[in-house]
């Protein structure tokens, strides 16, 4: 039986780690490098990075990070943002990264979901949805919106036909990211994990919201998830990723234990 | 928990005179990683650096004759992999390979065409191992094809290169398809998935794993670092008494 994964997301912003609370006010936090050796010892089961660059002319910075990374850390490594074309994702593929995640650029253009899986393999294609509530409507029927640009804009695209219309288009995976609960550390959004999960047949990782290791558990039982991501909650030091595990593992699921 | 530090770690070999030292040591061994366009292979030349264990990429069957060991990796569907394979000539270079004893890992897919078919593309394949790759076929409606995560490698008969793996531990897998050989002495290990699947295939100077020992952490490491110091002699210890021993 596959283990339930604990990935770490690091926000990137050029060469240096960032935390944001609610998609504002980063904070620099350290070392990327560094940071990702760390929780790669202590048994982390996948990385994320996620280029949040603002200016393109500092995003080759981020072909760097991943380099580094690759060399010490031997688990899936998976990097998104600002990916807009199969050059920006083979790019990434070259330089170590496992998997490339799609987002905004792919809800402007679906079709780039289609070429990027074409040209890496449907497998190494992760489709990123940044999610909000919203009042149900005949645009939104399952009340929950697909948004953008780090969360700054709506689309009006419902999140559960986006997520099938993904998993169609040959995303292999997806992480589905709560901008409500994002660095709330109130909890991850267990009704949208769980709406989501059971409707596509691709893993996903439920984002967003994580602050005790409860909260884990719940988006991995009640939630459905394959995989649940942790950002702050490890990054400030308040728990580690091998504590994490134990504490699942002591629950009852299914988790790697030994590395 | 204390996480297993390789033998050989990339701290230890940056200081000069224990890498010049090292370097002396391994001055005529030549490790080759097979590239044939099947996937991204530099996962898997960082996990043998890691380890200090040189590797170059060769994709010419010349190159084949001279190595001391060969990893033959790949991604991506066994009908373009053969044709590469053959375009090349390093199906018959690999056999040449094997028949002289160079120890070969094979990996995911660079495993599934070692043994005689895959069912993918429906592909005749290299045969350095009797037995068929075939898909999942899974009837739990929550399991999912490709099999995708970590996933417990229950070895069933020791190995060199399998030294030091524990019950319990876990290694990274992406895959649909996977190995049934013919012979049960060629199964090392077991994985569960709706029921046990091959993990990994072993004869004599070949082995082969269904997992990517490159993303499976420390404990991947370790395969890497036994294949290193393999001498590529292995008997199954699955023979009835008096069986065979060609080597």
């Amino acid at each position: 039986m596959l283990s339930k994964r604990v990935v770490a997301c690091l926000d990137v912003r050029d060469g240096h780690l960032a935390k944001s609370v609610k998609f504002v006010n980063t904070q620099n936090i350290g070392d990327p490098v560094e940071k990702a050796r760390e929780y790669y010892l202590d048994g982390l089961d996948e990385l994320v990075f996620y280029d949040i660059t603002a200016s393109s002319d500092k995003r080759n910075i981020m072909l760097d990070v991943v380099e580094a990374v690759a060399a010490q850390v031997f688990i899936p490594l998976s990097v998104g943002g600002g990916i807009r074309s199969v050059a920006d994702a083979t790019d990434l593929r070259l330089a170590g990264a496992e998997k490339i995640n799609v987002n905004s650029a792919a809800v402007a253009r679906p079709d780039l979901i289609n070429e990027c899986s074409a040209a890496v393999g449907d497998q190494n294609i992760v489709l990123s949805m940044d999610v909000r509530r919203v009042a149900p409507s005949a645009a939104q029927p399952s009340g929950f919106e697909i948004v953008i640009n780090g969360g700054r804009t709506p689309t009006g695209r419902d999140a559960l036909e986006w997520a099938l219309e993904g998993e169609k288009r040959g995303a292999g995976e997806l992480v589905v990211n709560s901008i409500d609960a994002d660095g709330t550390r109130d909890g991850y959004d267990i009704a949208l994990t769980a709406l989501i999960a059971a409707a596509v047949r691709i893993p996903v990782i439920a984002s967003g919201g994580a602050g005790l290791p409860e909260h884990l558990h719940e988006v991995l039982t009640d939630g459905k998830a394959d995989a649940a991501l942790v950002a702050s909650m490890v990054h400030y030091g308040d728990y580690r990723v091998s504590g994490l595990k134990q504490y699942l593992h002591e629950q009852g699921l299914k988790i790697r234990m030994s590395w | 928990m204390v996480p297993a530090q390789p033998c050989i770690s990339s701290e230890f070999l940056s200081d000069p005179l224990v890498f010049a030292a090292f370097q002396i040591g391994r001055a005529f061994t030549v490790t080759l990683i097979l590239d044939y366009d099947a996937g991204n292979l530099g996962s898997v030349k960082r996990a043998c650096s890691e380890v200090g264990l040189q590797a170059e990429f060769a994709a010419h069957p010349d190159a084949l004759e001279q190595a001391e060991r060969i990893i033959f990796p790949g991604v991506g569907a066994a009908g373009s992999a053969m044709r590469s394979l053959r375009e090349r000539g390093l199906d018959t270079a690999l056999k040449n390979a094997i028949a002289k004893g160079t120890p070969l890992l094979g990996i995911c897919l660079g495993m599934q065409v070692s043994l005689d078919h895959s069912e993918e593309n429906d592909t005749p394949t290299l045969g350095l191992l009797g037995g068929r790759v075939q898909r999942f076929k899974l009837n739990r409606p929550e399991l999912k094809i490709p099999h995708m995560g970590w996933n417990e490698v229950k070895v069933q008969q020791s190995h060199p290169v399998l030294a030091g793996i524990e019950p319990g531990d876990e290694f990274y897998f992406v895959h649909g398809y996977y190995p049934m050989p013919t012979a049960p002495e060629h199964v090392l290990t077991l994985t569960e998935y709706e029921g046990d699947f091959v993990s990994a295939v072993g004869k004599n100077n070949y082995i082969g794993t269904q997992f990517h020992p490159e993303k499976s952490g420390q404990v991947g490491l370790r395969l890497f670092e036994n294949f290193a110091r393999w001498d590529g002699v292995w008997q199954s210890s699955a023979l009835p008494e008096g069986g065979s021993n060609a080597q």
